[in-house]
């Protein structure tokens, strides 16, 4: 063996480097597909948002007038304001639905994989496809909720849900808890499932009661779980569209624009690419400062691992 | 006394547990059920409240039959929906697989750097540079059509498929490459020999998340596809809702939602193990 190497070690290290080289050929088409369809794309966000860049006809470099007209663009903070509104409520509801869930599933017993299931089946329904069925559940003539709220006299007439803005929220509220609750109530479970079990049982001869176990035990050790989950709904929600488009129109009164609706409505409707460009730097922004969060929640406890 | 205690107590306890189960499970299936079995109403009862949510007045498959008569018809849709899904699925199956074993054999210069790259794709909302998305397919002659919005699907796939496909073939050990390698297999043989069927649970779970992505994608599929004739179904429905088509007929909507539903449920229920799977490996990233 060391005599090989030791005859031609020139050679070997020549044709070793050159087999390893053949790697770049595998990975090239996919770094191919990322440059065309994200390097470049980014990259001219970054440039299109210096611009006047209508749909049609010459743009003109504007410098950073796209940023300093978002400052006043009331409209747009109003989105994002929205935007952080929903997205607050909308994480808490998920996680009020979710985490009793998940305690509920969590060990192997008779029907739990039933269980499991049947509350992860909507996850796997698009949110299109989960808009689209809400906004007929909802719907004033030809839904369920305002007829049958009618039908056994709770209301005196029927209610159009989606009229004002309370309902048509909570609505939401409860269409986004339904389709996602099954999927952070998963990845709550492995967060559970990892936790030790005699960890619990020597609490329990401690005489420690599920209040004091649950806060002393279970939350500390699924703090990466929770922040993982938590990150997840949060980016989800903060990119909110197809339900406030599908069901709602943005309405009532586009009080339920948000932040992405609003950028699809300056590029896409007014055609403003430019100023839409600026507008997903800002965006853009926002979630990788998230995304640093992320990181910084999910690293690895000290002293572990 | 205190031994029928105990069973009393235990009884009651799988009784609270089971029927806490149950009504959490009816809610979380009802909507779909209530939709499913409403699309088989006539016409005619399909615009009344569903109360309750089966045909009362004979079975009929009308709701769908009509579907077919709005703009291009449902069909077009369907197919244009089936073309993206199964061309996104075997295109970033390929691409992932390929990058997946070069990332994971290979020692090559900046191989770090493109794969941190391909995987910080994850970290930028692909809604933030959907105009330029706009532009470069312009630019390439694939604007407004199925194959752009493909390409655009595919990249968005890339960063969980490669890093699925990498840890895939980084759990193969070295050694069966080793004998392969004895006997004369070159590298392309090697691949699809004897690591892909080592791998392939790796790839069913990508060919689902792919799947799944691409067939209920919508906001990338409303901006990029311009033409009718170039819908997916969920672009397509949600013009059939806002009432594009004139008056909203609520039963065809709900055969379409039905039609884009169903093929996820039987997906997902018959390859679960490998759906968990990929979310279990998505969740220790």
């Amino acid at each position: 063996m060391t005599a090989i190497t030791a005859s031609a070690p020139a050679r070997t290290r020549a044709t070793t480097s050159l087999r390893q080289w053949v790697g770049l050929l595998y990975v090239l088409p996919a770094v191919a597909f990322v440059v065309v369809f994200f390097v470049i794309p980014l990259g001219m966000t970054a440039w299109m948002s210096l611009h006047n860049w209508p749909l049609m006809g010459e743009h003109t470099f504007v410098g950073l007038d796209n940023y300093v007209a978002i400052l006043r663009d009331t409209r747009f903070w109003n989105a994002l304001k929205f935007t952080a509104y929903y997205t607050v409520i909308v994480t808490i509801a998920i996680f009020a639905v979710a985490f009793p869930l998940a305690i509920f599933i969590e060990r192997p017993r008779p029907l739990t994989n039933f269980y499991r299931t049947a509350f992860f089946m909507p996850a796997v329904v698009g949110f299109a496809s989960a808009s689209l069925l809400w906004s007929w559940l909802l719907n004033v003539d030809s839904g369920l909720f305002s007829p049958a709220a009618f039908d056994l006299g709770l209301t005196e007439k029927k209610v159009n849900l989606l009229a004002t803005f309370q309902p048509a929220f909570w609505s939401i509220i409860a269409m986004v808890v339904w389709k996602v609750a099954g999927f952070t109530m998963i990845i709550l479970m492995t967060g559970l499932q990892s936790i030790p079990q005699d960890l619990q049982e020597a609490a329990v001869i401690d005489g420690a009661g599920p209040f004091a176990r649950f806060r002393a035990i279970t939350l500390p050790l699924m703090r990466r779980t929770l922040a993982l989950a938590l990150i997840l709904s949060v980016a989800g929600s903060i990119l909110a569209f197809d339900q406030f488009y599908i069901i709602l129109r943005g309405g009532p009164r586009n009080q339920t624009l948000t932040a992405v609706y609003w950028i699809f409505n300056q590029s896409f409707v007014s055609f403003k690419l430019g100023y839409g460009a600026a507008l997903s730097m800002v965006l853009l922004v926002i979630l990788v400062a998230l995304s640093l969060i992320q990181l910084w929640l999910l690293r690895k406890p000290e002293g572990l691992d | 006394m205190a031994e029928a205690m105990s069973q009393n107590r235990k009884a009651g306890l799988f009784l609270a547990r089971h029927s806490t189960g149950m009504i959490a499970s009816v809610l979380f299936l009802a909507p779909i059920v209530w939709t499913v079995l409403s699309t088989f109403k006539p016409a005619q009862e399909a615009r009344q409240p569903p109360l309750p949510p089966w045909p009362t007045t004979g079975f009929s498959v009308e709701n769908y039959e009509t579907l077919n008569t709005f703009g291009d018809g449902l069909w077009v849709s369907a197919q244009n929906s089936i073309y993206v899904s199964v061309m996104t699925v075997l295109l970033s199956v390929f691409v992932s697989v390929l990058a997946g074993y070069g990332f994971s054999r290979f020692r090559f210069p900046f191989r770090d750097f493109f794969f941190v790259l391909i995987l910080s794709t994850i970290m930028i909302p692909f809604q933030s540079i959907l105009t330029p998305i706009f532009l470069v397919l312009t630019r390439l002659g694939l604007h407004n059509t199925l194959t752009g919005l493909v390409c655009v699907y595919v990249t968005l796939q890339l960063p969980f498929s490669i890093f699925m496909m990498r840890n895939a073939f980084d759990a193969v050990p070295r050694e069966i490459e080793e004998a392969a390698r004895m006997d004369g297999a070159n590298n392309v043989t090697m691949l699809v020999k004897v690591m892909l069927p080592l791998v392939w649970p790796g790839v069913v779970t990508i060919a689902l998340f792919a799947f799944l992505g691409a067939w209920n994608e919508f906001l990338a599929a409303l901006v990029l596809m311009t033409d009718q004739s170039k819908f997916t179904l969920p672009v397509m429905m949600t013009a059939l809702q806002s009432g594009r088509f004139g008056a909203i007929d609520w039963g065809a909507v709900q055969a379409g939602v039905t039609v884009m539903m169903v093929p996820c449920l039987i997906l997902f229920l018959a390859l679960q193990r490998f759906y968990i799977r990929g979310l279990m490996a998505g969740a220790v990233k």
